[in-house]
């Protein structure tokens, strides 16, 4: 549901970290919102040096159908442009959900939060597990 | 109303037995809960104090006469009963945990009248006169309704019991384990249906997140049977951890569930098996750069 002014859909923030782009959703995400995010990432991506974009959905708590193809979508297209996208932090109640909607997202890369997400993009600390315990996400 | 004359006589005889045996029931009150405290019972129940066995048939014994003056010698919800209803469910719990079975509980509350009758009987000069076995009658339905009352209450807590025991059921037996720092795993065992896949899924998924985990694997040796609809949780549970960035290995499949799964066409393609859980642990420290030195367990070879 768009539940804003059509004309201006909120943005949402794209950082640049060195080659890589980090997009950190949060709360509710309005269809439109979605829109323009896919739209900006995939400009982003071609005017820039982008090796890999990182997607941090630990803030939602919700991820409709909608969301979920806008995700397989950025992730299809940024391939097409040899960049790779992995979507870090999804909850399990999310994960659930999507499941149950039958959407696995195939060709999607996860990771379980944006540090691992880093490391799979060759990114950041070794990919050793060597976190401590307490240290959760 | 239209009752004729001598079913009116009949019924004031009735009312007038029930209001004697309730005034007898509060009279021999202690003597009554004496003699019940020797009863199998109540000896059963109250194994350390025969104090405690007298004051509980005493309230048993009240409760039984405020259930005659009320005239209410049948009804198992008599308000009379409440104040002793959670006593006589405790007794009853009590003695089902001891392995009484239903039939030998009924007869230990049958066995109560006995004494009472005794008792009773004293009070008349003639016991075989009509107003003795009046009273006699009353009584025999009072006590009938007391054991009604022991039964359902007995089979309520019976109830409760299996309602608790399923539940905890469901929460106990998917406990998920860490086998190795980032590797989690779910040893199945039983009977999987839709709420207990579900909840397998959540506390797996659950797991993933607590305890950082880059590989979860359910382990389905204890499992008996694998229809198309487990089958489809299975797959789902994979999909689930993979969108969150862990891989899921599913292992030991029997070699007749794995046939079945053929014939029954189901496509597990997208999911990595393994053939036992030892096999999908070293799967798994491979994939991590662990390497384990010693030579490996009986049937688990590298693939």
């Amino acid at each position: 549901m768009n539940g804003l002014p059509s004309g201006s859909p909120a943005q949402v923030p794209v950082l640049a970290l060195g080659s890589l782009l980090l997009v950190t959703l949060q709360g509710e995400l309005y269809d439109g919102t979605a829109e323009q995010l896919q739209s900006d990432l995939t400009e982003r991506i071609a005017h820039s040096h982008v090796t890999g974009v990182v997607i941090d959905i630990s803030g939602v708590e919700i991820v409709d159908s909608f969301l979920g193809r806008i995700l397989a979508e950025i992730a299809s297209s940024a391939r097409l442009l040899a960049t790779r996208t992995v979507v870090a932090g999804m909850r399990p109640a999310v994960a659930i959900t999507l499941v149950e909607l039958g959407l696995t997202l195939p060709g999607l890369d996860t990771a379980l939060d944006v540090e691992r997400a880093l490391a799979l993009l060759g990114h950041g600390s070794a990919p050793a597990p060597s976190v401590p315990a307490w240290e959760d996400a | 109303m239209q009752a004729p004359e001598p079913d009116a006589a009949h019924q004031a005889a009735q009312e007038a037995a029930a209001a004697r045996t309730a005034d007898f029931l509060g009279r021999r009150q202690e003597q009554i809960a004496q003699r019940w405290a020797d009863a199998a019972l109540f000896r059963t129940v109250f194994t350390l104090s025969r104090d405690e066995a007298v004051e509980a048939g005493k309230a048993v014994v009240d409760a039984l006469s405020t259930v005659a003056a009320s005239r209410r010698l049948e009804d198992i919800t008599a308000p009379g009963f409440l104040p002793v209803r959670e006593q006589l469910q405790r007794m009853a719990a009590s003695l089902a945990r001891t392995g009484a079975t239903a039939a030998q509980i009924a007869d230990e509350v049958a066995a109560l009248r006995g004494p009472v009758d005794a008792l009773l009987r004293e009070e008349f000069e003639d016991p075989a006169g009509d107003e003795a076995r009046q009273c006699a009658l009353a009584l025999a339905l009072l006590m009938g309704t007391l054991r009604l009352v022991v039964m359902e209450t007995a089979l309520s807590s019976g109830q409760e019991l299996i309602e608790r025991q399923r539940q905890q059921l469901l929460e106990v037996a998917t406990p998920v384990i860490q086998l190795w720092e980032s590797v989690v795993a779910v040893p199945l065992i039983g009977t999987l249906d839709s709420a207990r896949s579900q909840v397998v899924m959540e506390n797996l998924l659950d797991a993933i997140v607590a305890q950082r985990a880059r590989y979860a694997i359910l382990d389905i040796t204890g499992v008996p049977t694998v229809d198309s609809l487990v089958a489809q949780h299975l797959m789902k549970t994979v999909a689930a951890a993979r969108l969150m960035g862990a891989e899921c290995l599913v292992s030991g499949i029997r070699p007749a569930i794995a046939q079945t799964i053929v014939h029954l066409g189901i496509d597990l393609g997208t999911v990595v098996t393994h053939a036992t859980l030892a096999d999908a642990l070293a799967y798994a420290l491979r994939r991590q750069g662990v390497v384990v030195s010693s030579g490996t367990p009986g049937g688990a070879g590298p693939q």
